[in-house]
């Protein structure tokens, strides 16, 4: 079950206590041939993997700043295949995951995308419109692919949906922190601390928690409260600006190692 | 070709749940309550009440004699939605899920809207039940049915202008998912159409299938007999389900679709998913979706803003695979064709939606004998139409 590379990984950085980091890029924006570019400075910055959002014309996950990255990505003539073709240029030392809604994967076949997804040397894929129920749609394509398939769990998601989503899990765990898409918040409900301690108890694999999480602040506060975290709409938004010390920043304070206890297990 | 059949909510090879974990509970939740709400006597009893009493159901099926002899065929019966309470068959949905919300607990209520009708009938069983109603639609449909905007502000709903994509159904569906995802806890989503993840399409179905039921009956009674033939327009493919499904089973009843083909299905300018017959998931359903190459969701056009969307439902899919239904499309030119002659034939003006089946009824009855019988489901009144039509007709009468 635990086969995949990017579980290894990621358990490891884990079980060393140390936080992870993981930011959100939308491929294409600011043109293809900033594709690695960009991996390379988050891998630089201190990101211990990164995501790769791939444009759709219908991105009902997301909030305003990725779907505008998506529009512009889109007019810069951006595809699934041209990301993959792209990404298998080029080896990064960095895990990459690929994060894309459903209907581009079936326009493209899905064994063919599963095998451009290895040719590429993607190692884990986020699809947030297949809920725990859908997957055997790719995941009887993927097996003994060495890709893994992230799972998603929501405040929503009551406690036997997030043992049976769990006990499956590959990857990590990507914990969704408010109801809603994807963009900068300033509050997060009360009861988050308890749902993510849960969430932990629940996992063997580390659970990072991302959708509004946007400045360093934040990205401490839930360091604290996860394994690590995910930051999209801040990132993307930075390098639409050019304002890349907020990258930094935020791969900074999501670097800041949580100090070593010695533990009785 | 894809094969899924495991998971809930299948029609064959169509439909499904393809939506975000947030969503999840939520539709589990409405599928108990819908399950146990359908078998509840009370339920039902009111839901009957106000059909009756408030719908002003059962509606006419209607002889059209003069339509009849234009056609030079077969006898063609009008099943009249267009004379429910706000002018269409949305209101069947729309009042049932309402009740369905207020049984659940949930005191709010969002809905999509394209032509208008689907947002006012909800805002109107939203009046009617006491439920606050959040409606989005999009720029462009918001143009081209302003009234509607206005009817369900004064209704008391509160109208989201979106002006994301084309401005049409498609990205209103978008805004309202975003917000029933944001809102979930409190709020429960009014889909207008057979579309959407499972329960949806079951649920529309349940609430339209009224339409078929009482057509049966009433052609038994008038004619002592089932009709040859059954045809109704499909968007989404609501009053089409409605109607079907009551008829299904009867192997002697030939069932027609009809879709929007817009500025013809060559031009590329249309909204018939099933011409094209692509596979894919949109707005958490697998189904007939137009969409290009590289899994872009592409914009429908039609000159009707409640056939502008780009798939078709997934139980209507799959109805296309087993070939138990016809599917066809009516051009822009043809519809308005269809509206102006029932207008003038029978003095009723239908909905440009409807218009799209009344031509086609027309065509297939003229290859039939006078013996045989045509039902056409008209499901809306063409009120609302008027200023699109009095625009393509140059501002006169043609």
């Amino acid at each position: 079950m635990k086969e995949q590379a990017l579980t290894r990984i990621l358990q490891e950085k884990k079980q060393a206590g140390q936080q992870i980091f993981v930011p959100y890029m939308m491929a294409g924006d600011g043109g293809i041939g900033a594709l690695h570019g960009r991996i390379e400075f988050l891998a630089a910055a201190g990101a211990d993997a990164v995501e790769i959002g791939i444009p759709f014309s219908d991105p009902s996950a997301d909030g305003e700043v990725i779907q505008q990255a998506g529009e512009r990505a889109l007019s810069a003539g951006t595809t699934l295949r041209k990301v993959l073709d792209c990404l298998a240029e080029r080896s990064h030392d960095i895990p990459l995951i690929v994060m894309t809604y459903l209907n581009p994967i079936i326009a493209m076949g899905i064994p063919h995308f599963l095998g451009e997804c290895r040719r590429a040397g993607v190692l884990g894929l986020i699809v947030p419109d297949l809920p725990h129920e859908e997957r055997s749609l790719l995941t009887v394509e993927m097996t003994g692919s060495g890709i893994a398939l992230i799972p998603l769990v929501s405040l929503m998601s009551s406690p036997e949906r997030v043992a049976m989503i769990a006990e499956e899990a590959e990857g990590f765990i990507y914990a969704v922190t408010v109801n809603g898409i994807t963009g900068e918040r300033n509050s997060f409900g009360s009861g988050l601390g308890d749902h993510l301690a849960k969430l932990k108890e629940a996992s063997e694999i580390p659970v990072l928690a991302g959708f509004g999480i946007s400045n360093p602040a934040q990205v401490e506060k839930f360091q604290k409260l996860a394994d690590g975290v995910i930051v999209g709409s801040a990132v993307v938004e930075a390098f639409r600006t050019g304002d890349l010390d907020i990258i930094r920043e935020l791969a900074g304070a999501g670097r800041r190692r949580l100090p070593q206890y010695e533990t009785f297990s | 070709m894809i094969q899924a059949a495991e998971g809930k909510g299948r029609y064959g090879r169509f439909g499904g749940q393809y939506v975000p974990e947030t969503l999840m509970g939520a539709l589990t939740e409405l599928e108990e309550a819908h399950e146990r709400a359908m078998k509840d006597g009370t339920f039902r009893e009111e839901l009957d009440g106000y059909l009756k009493d408030f719908v002003g159901r059962e509606n006419p099926l209607y002889f059209a004699e003069r339509l009849t002899a234009v056609a030079g065929g077969a006898k063609i019966y009008l099943k009249r939605e267009d004379l429910n309470h706000t002018g269409a068959h949305k209101i069947n949905n729309a009042l049932g899920q309402a009740l369905l919300a207020k049984r659940m607990g949930k005191r709010k209520i969002v809905a999509e809207t394209g032509a208008g009708q689907h947002g006012v009938a909800t805002a109107t069983a939203c009046a009617l039940l006491g439920l606050e109603c959040v409606v989005f639609m999009g720029k462009e449909d918001i143009r081209r049915q302003e009234l509607n905007v206005f009817r369900m502000q004064l209704l008391g709903a509160r109208v989201e202008e979106v002006d994301k994509g084309a401005g049409t159904l498609k990205d209103a569906v978008n805004e309202a998912m975003r917000y029933w995802v944001a809102n979930v806890g409190d709020t429960h989503y009014i889909l207008g159409s057979a579309l959407g993840p499972h329960p949806f399409p079951k649920i529309v179905r349940d609430f339209q299938q009224v339409i078929g039921q009482e057509t049966k009956r009433q052609i038994i009674e008038k004619e002592g007999r089932l009709p040859d033939a059954v045809v109704a327009c499909i968007g989404g493919g609501s009053n089409a389900i409605g109607m079907f499904h009551p008829f299904v089973d009867d192997s002697g009843v030939a069932l027609f679709g009809v879709e929007a083909a817009g500025s013809g299905l060559a031009s590329g300018q249309h909204a018939s998913a099933m011409a094209e017959a692509k596979e894919g998931v949109l707005h958490g359903a697998y189904m007939y979706v137009l969409q290009d190459d590289d899994g872009m969701i592409q914009e429908a056009h039609s000159i009707s803003a409640g056939l502008d969307y780009p798939a078709a439902g997934p139980e209507h899919c799959h109805l296309h695979e087993t070939g138990r239904v016809t599917y066809t499309a009516a051009t822009d030119a043809e519809a308005l064709e269809g509206l102006k002659l029932l207008s003038r034939t029978e003095g009723i003006i239908p909905a440009l939606e409807s218009a799209h089946a009344v031509h086609f009824a027309c065509r297939l009855a003229a290859e039939l004998t006078p013996e045989e019988i045509v039902v056409v489901c008209l499901s809306g009144r063409g009120d609302k139409d008027m200023h699109t039509v009095r625009n393509v007709s140059g501002g006169g009468i043609v």
